[in-house]
């Protein structure tokens, strides 16, 4: 009998929803959250399934994703097996037909760019690799302007009658992104050959954008956390190309990237790594002025 | 009008109308939605040739950008398939084992006051002892159904099919359809594999109430609300092949069904919950168990009836910000309640004092509340209450005094408890360590201590992250 009455409340809240006429999306990051609303304005509903100070490897298939799942119209995740642990389970609970692997209403932002670091051997004796290669590719902006053409695309495929809007605000976004971009790599000329420490290799394509140097991870192994005896080692192994910096990102713990900056007389920095991470990193645009000066910052 | 056909047949579903009636609904909409898709799939491809088109010649004047759009556009049609691999089924083994230590022996081990459930209930035998081994391949079959296999290698060389079912991806509206043999979406720990469990073993009450686990042969259809909070409604029919059913020689559709709603959500960005209502009806013909009657003869009794179980089920999640990697609590806990009605035949073989039936009647129930919160990464904690009620059990043959209470000791009123403690390490995703110690009150009069260490190591495909 309670089934039958939670049947019944079921329906009345899903009658007293007003028939939104929005495109929803279903975002696995903050970063493909920020530019599916730069793209779609509001012609379009944005739900970011996790925020800048989790760590997306780590997520679960929470209820409330699998309901925001439920109605979306397109999830936009990276792929390349960021979101292994939890999105297919998510798709598959939803009991949404439009959003599985393959349909027009799932996309994945790596499948539109090159990916670098493919691991030369796939075993998990190296830790938790990314086995397609490395799935952090929001970091260089170019990677996102890709993205930001093939998302734009996909609205307009999945609701048509805005296609002129959408590609109209991608244009635009387009437009400021590569006057942006130009700036930054203006900016971000000092950085060239600075080497740094990382926690985990999440900063790669940054790295490899500014011409900066990756000398160390934090992880001893991919999805390992730092261990007192690998610190140690580690700060040995540096003495032969001490790093300018130690940057983490905003969900990495602080402790162990605050242990080898002190050891090794360095500053230790955080970067925001997606939309949310700091006060400034409101939008896709605040986010790399932001990485920048906090990586100028900690050089100088 | 679809929430109106939508509530019909969420309606039908939760009144359990006979399956057949509705055989025909989805089969049209399955239909109607090939069809939309299809039309779909042109449409999205044109659309995005043509506006692939506009932005390219728009571009065409600037350098770097538009070399990269370039790129995006012949590269854009690719989607690589999410999680599991493109034609090759996903495939993860998992392989697991223990050390115990129990000062009462496993092997005789029994929940008094409980119709004993025939499961897997017995803790892990004395010394070394492999646990079942898991192998499980799942993939996408065709764009309209996915396939699943867990088969378990016990310990004792046989093979045991845990789950082998279909599940479609194109129903749409929320819907699911599963079918074949799977974990019973009732209650919370139910659907959990066990190497996933925060315990090495079950708690007392799936022990007792539904011999460890479900997982029947049958179909299961699920529905999740259009809404921001989350609302899944449920429900099963099966052939009742295992306790509380047994399994009949009939043609009947189902000897058991279930019906089951869950609900859940966030609360803020650090918490998260979800909670839940099952009920579980089968009618099992000549369900048989042993015992020891009054005069120390082994003899077998069967029961045949209705069996009714109702399960409430809560789970509370607590990271700092949804950043479980440092530090995370998970509270969890379920009560069951079950009520049987039917006719019990004592000593079916007429091995004692001769075979004779009666009614027979029980309302019993039982809980569990259990905490496990990861104070630094790697390291967990966790403690489990587990309390079982006898309730009232009534026996015709007893009460018409042509049998005793003594010739059914083990329907004898006691409640069982157990106190578990247990802490793991983990390396990473892929490997536990776990020790696990408990007093178990299950037997009466004869307080078990146990101890055990557990290793659980993942071969292959990455993990479910399962909330
Ligand atoms: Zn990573």
């Amino acid at each position: 009998m309670i089934q039958v009455k939670l049947v019944f409340a079921a329906c009345l809240i899903a009658a007293t929803l007003p028939a939104s006429a929005a495109l929803n999306v279903f975002a696995c990051t903050p970063e493909w959250g920020s530019l599916a609303s730069e793209l779609g304005g509001d012609k379009v509903t944005v739900f970011n399934a996790t925020n800048a100070l989790q760590d997306p490897h780590r997520i679960e298939a929470r209820p409330s994703l699998i309901a925001r799942a439920r109605s979306a119209d397109l999830v936009v995740c990276t792929g390349a097996e960021l979101e292994i642990g939890w999105l297919p389970l998510v798709l598959t609970q939803s009991g949404n037909s439009k959003i599985q692997a393959g349909q027009p209403g799932y996309m994945e932002a790596s499948s539109y760019v090159e990916l670098i670091e493919k691991p030369q051997r796939i075993d998990r004796s190296m830790g938790d690799v990314h086995a397609a290669g490395n799935p952090h590719i929001h970091l260089d902006p170019r990677n996102v302007a890709k993205v930001a053409a093939a998302l734009s695309d996909r609205m307009a495929a999945l609701d048509s009658a805005q296609s002129a809007y959408y590609r109209e605000r991608a244009r635009f976004f387009l437009q400021r992104w590569a006057a942006a971009t130009a700036e930054w790599e203006k900016r971000a000329a000092p950085l060239k050959g600075v080497p740094l420490v990382v926690y985990h290799r999440n900063l790669s394509y940054l790295v490899r954008w500014l011409g900066m140097r990756e000398v160390g991870n934090l992880e001893p192994k991919p999805g390992l956390p730092p261990t007192a005896s690998y610190l140690v080692e580690l700060l040995a192994q540096l003495q032969r190309d001490p790093p300018k910096a130690v940057v983490r990102s905003a969900y990495n713990d602080p402790r162990a990237a605050q242990w080898l900056a002190e050891r090794a007389g360095i500053p230790s920095e955080l970067v925001p790594f997606t939309v949310g991470g700091t006060e400034r990193a409101k939008d896709l645009f605040g986010l790399f002025d932001d990485t920048i000066e906090r990586l100028l910052g900690a050089v100088k | 009008m679809h929430r109106t056909l939508l509530c019909a047949m969420a309606f039908a579903v939760a009144w359990g109308t006979p399956l057949a009636a509705r055989a025909q609904d989805p089969e049209l909409s399955k239909l109607r939605e090939e069809v939309r898709q299809l039309r779909q799939a042109y449409e999205s491809r044109i659309q995005a040739l043509e506006a692939r088109l506009k932005e390219t010649e728009a571009k065409a004047g600037k350098a770097e950008p538009s070399a990269a759009q370039a790129e995006t556009a012949a590269a854009g049609t690719g989607t690589r398939p999410a999680g599991e691999n493109a034609f090759n089924p996903a495939v993860s083994l998992i392989l697991q084992g223990t050390l115990a230590g129990n000062s009462r022996d496993p092997g005789t081990y029994r929940i008094s006051g409980f119709v004993p459930s025939g499961g897997e209930v017995a803790p892990p035998k004395r010394g070394f002892s492999l646990a079942e081994s898991e192998l499980n391949v799942s993939a996408s079959v065709d764009p309209y159904f996915r396939g699943q296999l867990s088969a378990a290698f016990t310990p004792d060389n046989r093979v045991e099919v845990e789950e082998a079912y279909f599940q479609t991806l194109a129903l749409g509206r929320g819907f699911t359809l599963k079918g074949g043999r799977f974990l019973s979406g009732i209650g919370y720990q139910n659907e959990i594999h066990q190497h996933a469990w925060d315990f090495q073993d079950a708690s007392l009450v799936y022990k007792a109430f539904l011999g460890g686990r479900l997982n029947d042969d049958g179909l299961q259809l699920k529905w999740v609300a259009p809404t921001d909070l989350f609302v899944e409604l449920g429900a099963e029919l099966g052939r009742g092949r295992q306790f509380p059913g047994a399994e009949g020689n009939r043609n009947s559709v189902a000897n058991a069904g279930s019906l089951f709603g869950h609900t859940g959500g966030d609360i803020g960005a650090s918490m998260a919950w979800r909670a839940g209502l099952s009920y579980l009806r089968a009618s099992p013909q000549d369900r048989g168990y042993g015992d020891l009657d009054s005069t120390g003869t082994g003899v077998n009794n069967t029961f045949s009836g209705k069996t009714r179980l109702w399960a409430v089920d809560g789970i509370f999640k607590w990271a700092p910000n949804g950043n479980s990697t440092q530090t995370n609590l998970k509270l969890q806990g379920e009560y069951f309640q079950r009520s049987e009605d039917g006719s019990l035949t004592y000593d079916t073989q007429a091995a004692s004092l001769g075979t004779q039936s009666g009614s027979y009647s029980s309302r019993q129930s039982g809980w569990y509340l259990q905490g496990v919160y990861q104070f630094v990464p790697q390291w967990r904690v966790g403690y489990r209450y587990d309390r079982l009620g006898a309730g009232t059990t009534s026996i015709g043959q007893v009460s018409s005094g042509a049998l005793s209470a003594a010739d059914f000791p083990i329907l004898g009123g006691y409640n069982a408890k157990r106190n578990t403690l247990m802490v793991d390490w983990s390396a990473g995703e892929f490997s536990r360590l776990r020790l696990q110690l408990a007093r178990d009150y299950s037997r009466i009069g004869e307080p078990d201590n146990q101890i055990l260490l557990q290793y659980i190591m993942s071969l292959g495909q990455h993990g479910a992250h399962r909330f």
